[in-house]
């Protein structure tokens, strides 16, 4: 395969970009309809089903309303970081896209309509293939917490102070859990990048090889630690109805709070494809015979985020207090002690995938 | 040749944000230029070949660090700083003269004395970092460290309290 | 991916930056943006290590970069819990309002 030149890069990458923004996009708006039907299926009551056939239009008449209402700062606020922090959140959620991985590498077919230098060539499913693949996710994620922390200071309110300064509190705090989740598996790979971690989950055992299955204490708390890391019930006091107004973005109306919501959603798709790629075995399939493609990482995807659906349906919330105490002193031993298990398994074994 | 723009790109918004920290009045805003220039560090560390270095930056300066600057500034209540008082009005003309020639004296060391080029080829993967990190060299920074974040640790908590 | 950037130039750079930093120490007196101002110093020396780093192709510059980053963690950790203690005390954060160990 003939390397390209700087600009065939550059193209192919704005492409992939661009699917990949529009693929998660288009995924926000229908998890905010599906949300609230699945919800409203689990509360044994209807949920949206009036605007277009079943509701299916419903996101479309959310965007519009939001779009109109009345843009409001707060008298007092500080007008740049008031406007600054939901950009911020938005941001840094849609930057984490850049290394999930939908599936290999697709050979795009030798149509005359594509131009010459990308007929046959094989194209991986991936904007950008980091050699330190989740480290990247993990900073921007740290970095999202700075939206959060300016969005509850500038409003001048000591409401969304208090909800704001809980909540990038808990987000570092689980932050923590998250990564060390994940360490056993970059050990068991050898790697940081995600199709590393992808290939080594495949076997002539499919499901089995998964590291749900071969690593099932990370698995756990990389579920708790993400539902807590993107202030999912039964995590999210820092933005419940009943507790300090509405928390953070008490404030923000409009397309600001819109905003939010989306980083709020971009960032569970975000989780939930990373622990589909990681733990699930991405595009694997979980019987041997039937082939990989990237509809199962899709599957996957949708499963983990039903999941979150699911728990936001059925469990209580916790007080912050008991939060805090589970993230620091309950996930952050269990996920340290894996991996000191982990480690010492794979000494005992003969070195895994750590090679000298 | 696009590396070396993004290199001046990024120098202008470090040398821009630090500017920021140390000339604004509200301390909220020397926290968030402090923050712009740790990404453009870290942005830097990639282009000159550091990628674990790079990450490690983002997550632990401006990810950990920095958001606890800004706790302790909001908790706090940070006030705007007011002008100096009476006796100290020569200082900031001093202090810029006397940086001023530290700057200088370190620029014409550099021009002087230091490498031009890079070496081509040079990566600093994670692989490579961490073999020179774990070997028996750094064996005794590493452990050493490692008891210094614990004493750290303590002493944050112990100097915080209210009571004991 | 070594492209052509100066190396001398980083390091003009680190020592813009180290030089803003020691202004900041000097002319500020709040003592969180006091703190910052050393946080840019050690950014400063980061940088110059890196850039040694990649000159002379050795990784030592690196391992050294993260024990920095390290003990800057545990330092600004301690460094902000005593400004916590003070300011319970005092009230301001004002570094010339402690001034009691003075002649």
């Amino acid at each position: 395969m003939t390397p390209l030149s700087w600009p065939q890069e550059l193209t192919l990458v704005v492409a992939k970009i661009l699917l990949f923004f529009t693929l998660i996009l288009t995924l926000f708006a229908v998890m905010t309809y599906v949300e609230r039907r699945v919800l409203a299926f689990m509360q044994f009551r209807l949920g949206p089903n009036r605007t277009g056939p079943f509701g299916l239009l419903q996101p479309v008449a959310d965007g519009i309303k939001l779009f109109f209402k009345e843009e409001f700062v707060p008298p007092g606020a500080d007008r740049w970081l008031f406007v600054l922090a939901p950009a911020l959140s938005v941001v840094t959620a849609f930057l984490a896209i850049a290394v999930l991985s939908f599936g290999g590498s697709v050979t795009l077919p030798a149509w005359g309509l594509l131009p010459g230098w990308l007929q046959g060539r094989e194209v991986a499913l991936q904007i950008a293939d980091l050699e330190i693949g989740v480290l990247y996710i993990f900073a921007v994620t740290s970095l999202g917490v700075y939206g959060i922390v300016m969005a509850g200071w500038s409003a001048n309110n000591k409401y969304t102070l208090i909800g704001g300064l809980r909540s990038s509190a808990q987000m570092f705090s689980y932050e923590l859990a998250l990564g060390l989740s994940w360490v056993p598996l970059i050990m068991l790979a050898g790697s940081f990048r995600i199709p590393d971690i992808v290939r080594q989950q495949e076997g002539p055992l499919g499901l089995l090889h998964w590291n749900a299955v071969v690593q099932f204490p990370a698995f756990v708390v990389y579920l708790i630690a993400s539902t807590a890391e993107v202030n999912r019930t039964p995590f999210d006091l820092p933005e419940a109805e009943t507790e300090l107004v509405a928390g953070f973005h008490t404030e923000y109306s409009s397309m600001k709070f819109a905003l939010i919501q989306m980083a709020e959603y971009v960032n569970m798709i975000t989780v939930a494809a990373l622990g589909a790629s990681l733990f699930l075995g991405g595009w694997t399939s979980p019987l041997a015979l039937l082939p990989d493609s990237p509809a199962w990482f899709v599957l996957k995807l949708l499963a983990i985020l039903f999941l979150f659906i699911w728990l936001r349906g059925t469990l209580p919330r916790f007080r912050y207090d008991q939060l805090m105490h589970f993230g620091w002193k309950v996930l952050v031993p269990i996920a340290a002690l894996w991996i000191l298990v982990t480690g010492g398994a794979l000494l005992l074994m003969g070195g895994g995938a750590v090679r000298p | 040749m696009i590396d070396a723009i993004l290199f001046y790109v990024f120098a202008a918004l470090a040398l821009g944000s630090a500017l920021g920290v140390v000339a604004q009045r509200n301390p909220l805003y020397s926290a968030f230029s402090l923050i712009v220039t740790l990404c453009s560090l870290s942005a830097i560390y990639g282009l000159l070949g550091s990628p674990f270095i790079a990450v490690l930056q983002i997550v632990v300066y401006a990810g950990a660090i920095m958001v606890l600057f800004l706790f302790v500034l909001m908790l706090l209540g940070a006030r705007r700083e007011e002008a100096p008082a009476r006796q100290g009005r020569a200082l900031p003309g001093v202090a810029l003269a006397l940086v001023a020639l530290l700057a200088l004296q370190v620029a014409s060391v550099i021009l002087g004395a230091a490498p031009a080029a890079g070496t081509p080829g040079f990566e600093a993967t994670t692989r490579k970092v961490a073999e020179v990190l774990f070997s028996v060299r750094f064996l005794y920074a590493f452990e050493a460290t490692s008891i210094l974040i614990l004493a750290a640790l303590v002493g944050a908590v112990a100097l915080a309290k209210r009571q004991l | 991916m070594s492209g052509p950037i100066p190396i001398q130039h980083a390091l003009l750079l680190s020592a813009a930056l180290f030089a803003l930093g020691v202004l900041g120490v000097f002319l500020r007196r709040n003592v969180i943006t006091l703190f910052m101002c050393i946080e840019l110093m050690l950014n400063a020396v980061n940088l110059a290590f890196i850039a040694f780093s990649r000159a002379w192709g050795t990784l030592d510059g690196q391992v050294l970069v993260f024990f920095v980053m390290t003990v800057a963690a545990a330092e600004a950790a301690v460094g902000l819990a005593i400004v916590i203690a003070i300011h319970r005390h005092r009230d301001t954060m004002d570094v010339d309002a402690f001034n009691l160990l003075k002649w």
